[in-house]
Order: structure tokens, then C-alpha cells, then sequence
């Protein structure tokens, strides 16, 4: 191959083979993990005097661990690897350097672990979606430079000189990251700020990352994969751009609840900001519709394409919750209630990481150069997946209105509006169990990938090794 | 947009303005916050909290409290009564008139009209204002959270979910450190249906030496130890209970009035 020739889609696929499958793996086993905790956590409300001599598995330690953990365990680390991929593909340049993105990938991992053990062991830092403690956070921040640096770099030598609107997504979410994580690691960690202003830094850093860096991420692959899928161009450039920005303003600009103890101001201009999103949710729908609407009829069995799509509905309701909670109306009856934390699942799990499914199903095979070994589970996980997150989320959403509304009637004692959420708990667990499967056997066809793939590869260096010395191995 | 470059730079122009908006400016309106004297009073607030508070702080962040508790009581407004408190010289005069005028729930303009024709007419009143909204009336708080409140505490924990009841107030709605120590170590002791987990592993069970401890928690049979043993809190224990204790939010503020319901005695 000579310089000037662009390479074959292989070679590009290939060289993103071993960072793919290092920050793919990893980010497969954080998604069990966190599931696991999830349902630990959920346990509590079933029974709940079982874990009252271990720290460690005690409500407060365990629901952060698994938050943290399918966030930045598989969102962070999986959404990386697809943007890697997608810029790799659409530069039509080979990722290079392949160590640097490997070990920068296995660093974060590790950042992960430090960090999720540490909650686990009760050295939360106490701030929500920040609980890492410091020395795991500093192992995030190198890490997170490394892949994006890489991933910048491959996005600045690419050959095809036009950018796609996957570009701008990513590009975003390659510099808010950093961005939100030094400042909110600097003034609540290392330098912290006084007073309830820790509290605002902490909402605005929550806001920027669990919405706009989540949406940026997935709404990126979404934007490559369902022109990819449908046979159609996107729909179309200007839209794109106009849900861009708008998106990219009024997400950043928000985060702060209703009722904070905070200067009104504050509260009003984050609802006003959500209100806004409206706007780039329309935006992003009338793309989705008019991209997929009419495309090639692909087969939907299960398959990459189907999860996209999922996502993508995903998105666009949990993004419609969104506003909707920032009603005051609403929010005057969902504040302090489950039906937040229904919105975010529905967010990161049914949107983002069901959106990444289906893009790791479609890229991991090509890039290893090998077919899942249990291609049949992949359908099953995806219904797992569904009906998971459908009743996880109808439950919470459901049960957090019953809540409010007996929550801001005085006449019900608190006791009342505990013991009316409580059957909807116990039914989000159902939710929970399924999802927890969905990604057991998720794992298993990914580490079976990995596995088969470091058998051949041991297979083919002992070949060499133990190989007799050909002719032209000894010249006499 | 072709360029990456541009990308970049407006990406970076408006995360340089959700910053400039939603870290510098509340830290410029409220990082420099001093203590504010407390409505008709002397006294300034908030005060530090006592340092087995402080350390209680650490164990409330450390087991994830504020997964399931908020510290932020919401109030929907105000109201005002007028209390009347001595007849005067003309009861008859102050009692009919007292017969046609309405004196609890009213506006601040309502309230001062009533109270100056029940003056008027010879009666001595007082006008009391009290917040008002489903939180208060749950007892929750006497007035809303305001930023004062934490303006000592690292990291501030106002929680996001009610799983549990808020805890803004909770020294002086459950001012008893012994009911909150046997409420840690088993909750559904003293509140039935209660989810909350026990922090059993925040307390020591022990033989009873020579002494019994004068710590020892007294827990009803169905919760007690085996015979000849002991619940002693560990220091955690302790510190969380001083925290909870601490977590006062009972001054009225220039920005959160009400009126105190018994007045402070020395």
C-alpha cells in the first residue's frame, strides 16, 4: 500500500481491533456489575433488613455504585469506542498508534474499579454522578484525554475533507467531557467551593453529562447508523444542523432543580432551558422520521438496526419527560419523587446504552474480523433489554406521580406516600432482573468474541513458533 | 460547517457560557456569603457545626444518606395570623368585632388592617407569620431551605429523592439522640413499615462486663440481643446522631420569615 492509496475498509476496521475490543470488554463486564448492584440495591426494598451488618451492600453505598457504574463503567467506555470507529470509517483513516488508545482504555477501566470499590467502601465524595473518589477521577481524566487526543487526531488526518453531522456530535462530546470533569473535579475535590454553590456545580456538571454529553454521544452513532441502515442520506444537513446547536445551547445551559435552596434565578433559567429543548427534540424526530420513513426495508429481527431505532424512540420520549418535568405544574408534584430517576434510566439505558448495543453488534464483527458466536442470543437480548427498561421505567414513572401527588397532599401521612410507591419498587425490580440478563448475555457473546479471538491469536503465534523452518527459512 | 476547527470553537464558546452561567455567577452571588443576623434578634446564622457534628457529616456522606433524604424543605408561601392578646379595656367592642373579621390565613395587607382595627378598638394583637405549603404542615420545617443553611458543610448534601422522610429540620422535630440511635440500629422498631436499612454495622453487640454500658441502647425483646449481650453505638453512630442533631433550620432569616411559635427564653 503506498502512501497516497486509501486504505480498504478492512485495514481501517482492523486497526481499531485491539482498542475496540480492550474498551469494549471492559465496558461489557462494568454493564453486568452495575446491573448486579442495581438489583442489590432494589433488594432493600423487598427486605430490607438483610444487608444491615455489611457496609459495603448497605442502599446508599450500593445505588451509587451502580449508577456510576453503567455510566461511566459501559456509557463512557463503549460511547468512546463507537466514536472511535465511526471517525475511523468516515475518515476513511486507520486508527493509529493502536498502543496508546489499548492502555489508555484498560487505564479507565481501572479507574472504574478504584472508584466503584471506593464508593462501595464509603469514600464517596458525596456529590452525585461525581461519587469517584480523587485518585479514581484523576485515572478517568488521563485516560479520557488520551482517547479523545487519539480520536481528535484521527478526526484532523482524515481523507474525506467534508464533515458528517456524527462529526459535530462527537466532536462536541469529545471536549465537553474534560471541560465538565476538571471543572466540577477542581471546585468540589480539590479546591472546594463553599455553601450550596458545590450543590449548583454539582447539578450543572450532572445535567451536562448525564443529558447533553449522553445524547451527543448517542444521537452521533444514531446519525451514522440509521442513513447506514435505511439505504437513505440523513435527513437532512440543515436539520441536523439546526438540532446541533440547539441541543448544544439549551443542554448545556440547564441542570439545576425546582425548589433548590439556591437564589431563583438559578432553578428558573435551568427549567426555562429544558422548556427550550423542545426545540431540538422536534428537530431530532423530524430527522429520525424522514431518514428511516420510506428507507430500504432492512429485516428487523433483533438485529443492530432494530436497537437503533429502539434508542432512538428512547431518546426522543425520555428527552420529552425531560420537559415535561420542567413544567412547574409538573414539577410542583414530581420534585423529590422516582419519576426523575425514571427519566434518567429511560436516558441512559434505554437510549444510550441500547443505542450502543446496537452499534457495538454491527462494529465489533467487522473490526475482529469474526461473527458472534451466538448470534440467536442477540435478538433475546435485545427483547430483555426492551421489556427491562419498559417496565423499570413505567413503573418508576408511574409510581413517582402516585408519589408526588400523595407527597404534596398534607392530609396523607409520608408513611402513606412510601407504602403506595412501594409495589411499583417492587415491581421495577422485575424490570431490573431482565435487564441484568440482557446484559449477562450481552457479555457473553462479547467475551466469547474476545476469547475465541485470544485463542487465535495464541494459536497463530505458537503456529509460527512451533512451525518447522520453511526452505526458505535455510539457505545452505 | 466544514471546518473542524469552527467546531471546536464554538463548541468551546458555548461551554464557556453555560459555565460563565451556572458556576461563576452563583459563585460570584454566593460564594463570598457571610452569616446574616437573625430576624429580631441579636444572633447571627448559621454557626458552625460542633465537631462531632462535622464528623457525623462525613458518616452520612460516606453510607449514601442522601440517596433517600432530602434537606430541602419547599414552601409554597406565607400567611399571616392575628393573635389576639389582651381584651383591652372594651372587651365587648373587641370580641364583636372579633366575631366579624377572619384572622387566621391571611395576607400580609389583610392581616395589618385586621390588627389595626382590633387595636383601634383597645385590643392589644400580635401578627404571626407562618410559612405555608405540605411540607411545613407535615412538620417538616418551620420555614423553606435557604442557602445559609449549608453554608459550613462540605460536601452540602440536599439529596435529590424522598424515599425517606426530609431531614432539613430533623433536630428539632426528633430532638431524642436515643431515638435516633435505636432508629439506626433498627428502624422498623419505632416506625412501622419503614424501608429504611438498619446500620446495624454502626453499633458493636457485646458481652455485658462488670458494668453494663451506660450507652447500651434499650430495644424492645423482638430486637434486643441474646441474653448477657449489649448494643453499644460505635463513634460512627454517634457522630451521624450529633449530625442529625444539628440539622436545625428553626431562625427566621430576613429571606425566610415566620414568626417563631414560642419565644426564645434564655
Amino acid at each position: 500500500m503506498t502512501v497516497n492509496e486509501s486504505p480498504s475498509t478492512t485495514n481501517i476496521d482492523a486497526s481499531c481491533r485491539v482498542p475496540l475490543l480492550a474498551l469494549f470488554s471492559g465496558a461489557a463486564l462494568w454493564l453486568v456489575v452495575s446491573s448486579a448492584l442495581a438489583v442489590v440495591a432494589s433488594l432493600s426494598f423487598h427486605m430490607p433488613d438483610k444487608f444491615g451488618d455489611i457496609p459495603f451492600l448497605t442502599y446508599g453505598r450500593v445505588q451509587p455504585a451502580a449508577d456510576d457504574a453503567l455510566l461511566y463503567g459501559f456509557c463512557i467506555p463503549a460511547g468512546l469506542g463507537v466514536l472511535l470507529w465511526i471517525f475511523a470509517r468516515l475518515g476513511q483513516v486507520p486508527l493509529r498508534g493502536g498502543i496508546v488508545p489499548v492502555v489508555a482504555a484498560h487505564l479507565w477501566h481501572l479507574g472504574v474499579l478504584a472508584g466503584v470499590v471506593g464508593i462501595l467502601a464509603g469514600e464517596s465524595t458525596g456529590f452525585a454522578w461525581l461519587e469517584f473518589p480523587r485518585g479514581a477521577a484523576a485515572l478517568l481524566f488521563v485516560a479520557y484525554l488520551l482517547l479523545a487526543l487519539w480520536a481528535f487526531m484521527n478526526f484532523t488526518g482524515r481523507r474525506e475533507g467534508g464533515l458528517f453531522p456524527s462529526h459535530w456530535f462527537f466532536v462536541a462530546a469529545l471536549f465537553v467531557f474534560p471541560w465538565i470533569y476538571s471543572v466540577a473535579q477542581l471546585l468540589l475535590i480539590g479546591a472546594p467551593l463553599r455553601g450550596v454553590v458545590q450543590s449548583a456545580v454539582a447539578w450543572w456538571y450532572g445535567g451536562n453529562l448525564v443529558f447533553l454529553w449522553t445524547s451527543l454521544i448517542g444521537l452521533g452513532a444514531a446519525f451514522y447508523f440509521l442513513p447506514k441502515f435505511s439505504d437513505r442520506p440523513l435527513h437532512s444537513y440543515f436539520y441536523a444542523l439546526f438540532a446541533f446547536w440547539t441541543l448544544l445551547f439549551f443542554g448545556s445551559l440547564r441542570g439545576i432543580p425546582a425548589g433548590a435552596p439556591l437564589p431563583a434565578w438559578m432553578p428558573a433559567l435551568s427549567a426555562l432551558n429544558s422548556l427550550l429543548l423542545i426545540v431540538p427534540i422536534l428537530a431530532v424526530a423530524v430527522i429520525g422520521w424522514k431518514t428511516v420513513k420510506g428507507g430500504a426495508v432492512q429485516t428487523c429481527k433483533g438485529g443492530s438496526y432494530c436497537m437503533i431505532k429502539f434508542g432512538f424512540v428512547a431518546f426522543l420520549l425520555s428527552a420529552l419527560l425531560l420537559v415535561a418535568g420542567a413544567c412547574p405544574q409538573v414539577s410542583r408534584v414530581t420534585l423529590f419523587t422516582w419519576f426523575s430517576v425514571a427519566q434518567t434510566q429511560l436516558h441512559l439505558y434505554g437510549f444510550l446504552c441500547i443505542t450502543l448495543f446496537g452499534s457495538i453488534y454491527y462494529i465489533l464483527p467487522r473490526a475482529v474480523g469474526r461473527d458472534f458466536a451466538f448470534p440467536r442470543l442477540i435478538r433475546l437480548q435485545h427483547w430483555c433489554s426492551m421489556l427491562g427498561i419498559f417496565l423499570l421505567v413505567v413503573s418508576l414513572a408511574a409510581g413517582g406521580l402516585l408519589q408526588g401527588i400523595k407527597l404534596h397532599d398534607a392530609a396523607t401521612s409520608f408513611d402513606d406516600s412510601t407504602r403506595a410507591m412501594l409495589p411499583f419498587l417492587r415491581t421495577s425490580t422485575m424490570g431490573l432482573l431482565l435487564m441484568l440478563l440482557a446484559n449477562l448475555l450481552f457479555a457473553l457473546n462479547l467475551l466469547t468474541l474476545l476469547f475465541l479471538w485470544h485463542l487465535s491469536v495464541i494459536k497463530t503465534v505458537v503456529g509460527a513458533a512451533l512451525a518447522p523452518l520453511g526452505k526458505t527459512g535455510v539457505k545452505a | 460547517m466544514k471546518n473542524g476547527f469552527v467546531i471546536f470553537l464554538s463548541v468551546a464558546a458555548v461551554m464557556l457560557l453555560s459555565w460563565g452561567a451556572l458556576v461563576l455567577a452563583p459563585q460570584m452571588q454566593l460564594g463570598g456569603a457571610r452569616q446574616v443576623p437573625v430576624l429580631n434578634s441579636t444572633d447571627v446564622y448559621p454557626l458552625a457545626r460542633p465537631g462531632t457534628a462535622a464528623q457525623g457529616l462525613q458518616v452520612y456522606r460516606a453510607n449514601g444518606c442522601a440517596a433517600c433524604h432530602t434537606e430541602q424543605v419547599q414552601q409554597d408561601g406565607v400567611a399571616c395570623d392575628v393573635v389576639l392578646l389582651s381584651p383591652g379595656k372594651n372587651p365587648s367592642a373587641v370580641s364583636n368585632l372579633l366575631a366579624t373579621l377572619k384572622l387566621t390565613g391571611l395576607d400580609e395587607g389583610s392581616a395589618l388592617s385586621a390588627s389595626d382595627r382590633i387595636a383601634a378598638a383597645g385590643g392589644k394583637v400580635e401578627t404571626r407569620i407562618r410559612a405555608t405549603g405540605s411540607d411545613i404542615a407535615r412538620g417538616w420545617g418551620l420555614r423553606h431551605s435557604v442557602a445559609e443553611d449549608f453554608l459550613y458543610d462540605y460536601p452540602v448534601a440536599l439529596g435529590s429523592l424522598r424515599v425517606g422522610p426530609d431531614l432539613a429540620d430533623v433536630g428539632r422535630r426528633l430532638p431524642d439522640p436515643n431515638w435516633q440511635l435505636q432508629h439506626l440500629y433498627a428502624p422498623r422498631s419505632l416506625v412501622k413499615g419503614s424501608v429504611m436499612p438498619p446500620f446495624r454495622y454502626l453499633f458493636e453487640t457485646r458481652k455485658i462486663g462488670a458494668v453494663p454500658s451506660p450507652d447500651a441502647l434499650n430495644l424492645p425483646a423482638e430486637f434486643a440481643p441474646a441474653a448477657g449481650y449489649e448494643v453499644v453505638p460505635k463513634p460512627e453512630a454517634k457522630q451521624l446522631v450529633a449530625y442529625l442533631m444539628s440539622l436545625h433550620t428553626d431562625v427566621p432569616l430576613y429571606n425566610a420569615p415566620f414568626t417563631p411559635p414560642a419565644p426564645l427564653k434564655p
